[in-house]
């Protein structure tokens, strides 16, 4: 059976005054059905550039967009906007970062989660009701009364929860939650994260996680993709990447999470470098100017290295790096 | 939204208050003696003093103040000096064409500045957006009275096809509205681009915001975004511009009055002037004070309805 969602060779520009800025490059990435794949990476690895991509969002600066995205046997890649608008809120649904400005402030939540319904044939009070269902599911207290009220006399975390409200009330297929959690404070991720993972089991929808937040999606994934750069570097069931990081942007980023550091320290340590610019892309491995393991073959792009079944990893050395 | 309105009511009193002390205290400020100005050289001292007597002009400022203060809030605005009526009959006479003119212009320029910037903002950066942008600044930049002038010049003495004077027969509304167009023309252009250029621009800065994308995202579609989601938000603050601006079309429907020798509160308070009338000036200002602060009134009650974070303020 073919993954739901699968992604092969994407690569996306956008057209900057300084010349093509080749956002993502030849990303390959699948989803089953019933799935919670992981994606992690820092700010400005191309993972919002996916999901524009995905959900046929771009902005109005993309230049070329190639490779392919078939989701259920469907090619997104080229599709027209109307087309691709049917399986938004349909077939594709998205949370997005932040739940604060996510809601429409002049609209009542119960306004707006009756709008985003506007495809069922079904009664105001039918589609109200329901509404109320999903606040119930997402244990939003006095569903009923508050569905009359604004966004600004709701907290964060409610918001949030109203959000994934509304994202289940469309019975997706593939739910994309981008950084659900990075607005909220620790415990209201906690719930959050708990809450998506009950859902999903509910429903039994397939879902991209998308956060930076390495606990997060070790908790919550099943497999997990690692960006950088507008490549996918490693990706793996969630415990071969935890336990056993075979390219080293992995085991940096995995050094560098507070969450698994055990001894006291002075200064939270980081990955030395930055970014490439991705406007003049390096030639050879996209991370080889800030990795500690380069050696002379890194002047070449390193091949996808199969690590076992289901573990790749982009470096020359994949198979010799050992975790420690 | 009760609390809110009542709030705001309170404040507009407040504001009405201080503007008006803040005129009677200009007034005072005013150098010369306003008895030897309004009789004339020829008056003897005893008719002058007699006069200041009459007037109340020999009392300490802060007692005139007071007293003045006192037959405001009893509706009493004076006596017009050259007709010795009422100054509150003689303004709100002229007050309906007034109104007539700026409800004329206001009305029209909204129906077509606002629409024009939803429609520059929704295919921003087409040559359609930028031959509007041009216009609109252009519009903004000519004055009305400029517009004024040359309108007459060219639709009535050229054309023949609007009448140049007055504001038409009592009692026949067709005639007034004929004699309303080149005027109302006049004061209103310049809103048209006012309203398109704020429509467009927080019409782009909505549309760029979070929950835009998020209702995308939901697959609903760019119509009901456009009129539902963004509109609704992107309106609020022409609405409260509107409200200033009712209340600023007042100085520029003087122009259009004096041009097109349309009565009006405009026309009064320029007659009034030249003749030093100064209760019938004093008077007009008053009421376009309470006007201006009425306009707001109802814009920041329009804008509390449609915003519910407004309505939680004050």
């Amino acid at each position: 059976m073919s993954p739901l969602l699968d992604i092969k060779g994407l690569s996306v520009s956008f057209r900057t005054p300084r010349g093509e800025l080749k956002a993502l490059r030849d990303v390959a990435l699948h989803v089953d059905e019933g799935e919670i794949v992981g994606i992690i990476g820092e700010s400005g690895c191309g993972k919002s550039t996916l999901i524009n991509a995905i959900i046929g969002l771009l902005p109005a600066n993309t230049g070329a967009v190639s490779g392919h995205i078939g989701f259920d046997g469907q090619e997104l890649v080229g599709l027209p906007a109307n087309a691709m608008r049917k399986l938004r809120g349909e077939r594709i649904t998205t949370i997005f970062q932040d739940p604060m400005t996510a809601l429409n402030p002049v609209l009542t939540i119960g306004a707006q989660m009756t709008a985003i319904q506007y495809r069922r044939r079904a009664s105001a009070s039918e589609k109200r009701r329901r509404a109320i269902e999903f606040l119930d599911k997402v244990r939003m207290p006095d569903a009923a009364r508050r569905l009359d009220q604004y966004p600004h006399q709701f907290s964060g975390g409610m918001r949030q929860r109203i959000c994934i409200a509304m994202a289940l009330l469309t019975e997706p297929d593939l739910l994309i939650a981008d950084e659900p959690t990075t607005a909220l404070d620790a415990t209201l991720e906690v719930q959050v994260i708990h809450l998506l993972r009950e859902l999903q089991r509910d429903i039994g929808c397939s879902v991209l996680f998308i956060s930076h937040h390495l606990g997060a999606v070790a908790e919550l994934c099943g497999r997990v993709a690692i960006m950088y750069a507008g490549e996918v570097v490693e990706q793996g069931t969630a415990s071969d990447i935890f336990r056993d990081p075979r390219h080293p942007y992995t085991r940096k980023l995995l050094e560098c999470d507070p969450g698994r550091i055990a001894e006291r320290q002075e200064i939270l340590p980081t990955i030395p470098g930055e970014l490439p610019d991705l406007v003049h892309v390096p030639k050879g491995c996209i991370f080889r100017d800030r990795c500690p393991e380069r050696f002379a073959l890194c002047g070449e792009r390193p091949p996808e290295v199969t690590v076992r079944p289901g573990h790749q990893a982009a470096c020359h050395k994949a198979r010799e790096l050992v975790a420690s | 939204m009760l609390l809110y309105a009542l709030k705001r009511l309170g404040l507009a009193l407040i504001i009405t208050a201080v503007a008006l002390i803040l005129l009677i205290s200009m007034i005072q400020l005013i150098p010369g003696d306003p008895a030897a100005v309004l009789l004339g050289p020829l008056a003897s001292p005893e008719m002058r003093e007699m006069f200041r007597q009459q007037m109340g002009l020999d009392q300490p400022a802060l007692v005139q103040i007071a007293r003045f203060f006192g037959r405001v809030l009893t509706g009493d605005l004076g006596t017009d000096v050259l007709t010795n009526r009422s100054v509150l009959v003689t303004v709100m006479e002229q007050v309906p064409f007034t109104l007539a003119l700026i409800f004329a212009s206001i009305t029209w320029s909204a129906l077509i500045g606002i629409p024009l910037g939803c429609f520059a903002a929704l295919y921003r950066g087409s040559l359609a957006d930028r031959i509007v942008g041009i216009l609109s600044v252009s519009s903004i930049a000519l004055p009305s009275f400029v517009i004024a002038i040359y309108g007459l010049l060219l639709f009535s003495v050229k054309l023949g096809w609007f009448p140049t004077i007055g504001a038409g027969d009592r009692g026949d509304p067709i005639d007034q509205l004929y004699h309303l167009v080149l005027p109302s023309l006049a004061v209103g252009l310049g809103w048209v681009g006012y309203l398109a250029r704020m429509v467009r621009a927080s019409m782009l800065e909505v549309l760029s915001e979070n929950h835009v994308r998020m209702a995308r995202a939901f697959g609903l579609e760019e119509r009901t975004i456009t009129y539902r989601y963004a509109l609704k938000i992107a309106i609020i603050p022409t609405v409260v511009l509107l409200g200033m601006g009712v209340g600023n079309m007042i100085s520029s429907a003087v122009f259009a009055e004096i041009v097109f020798a349309r009565p009006g509160v405009g026309k009064l308070i320029f007659d009034a002037i030249s003749t030093r009338n100064y209760p019938v000036v004093m008077g007009a200002v008053m009421i376009t004070t309470g006007f201006y602060v009425l306009c707001t009134l109802i814009a920041d009650l329009i804008a509390a309805g449609l915003d519910p974070r407004v309505r939680s303020t004050l």
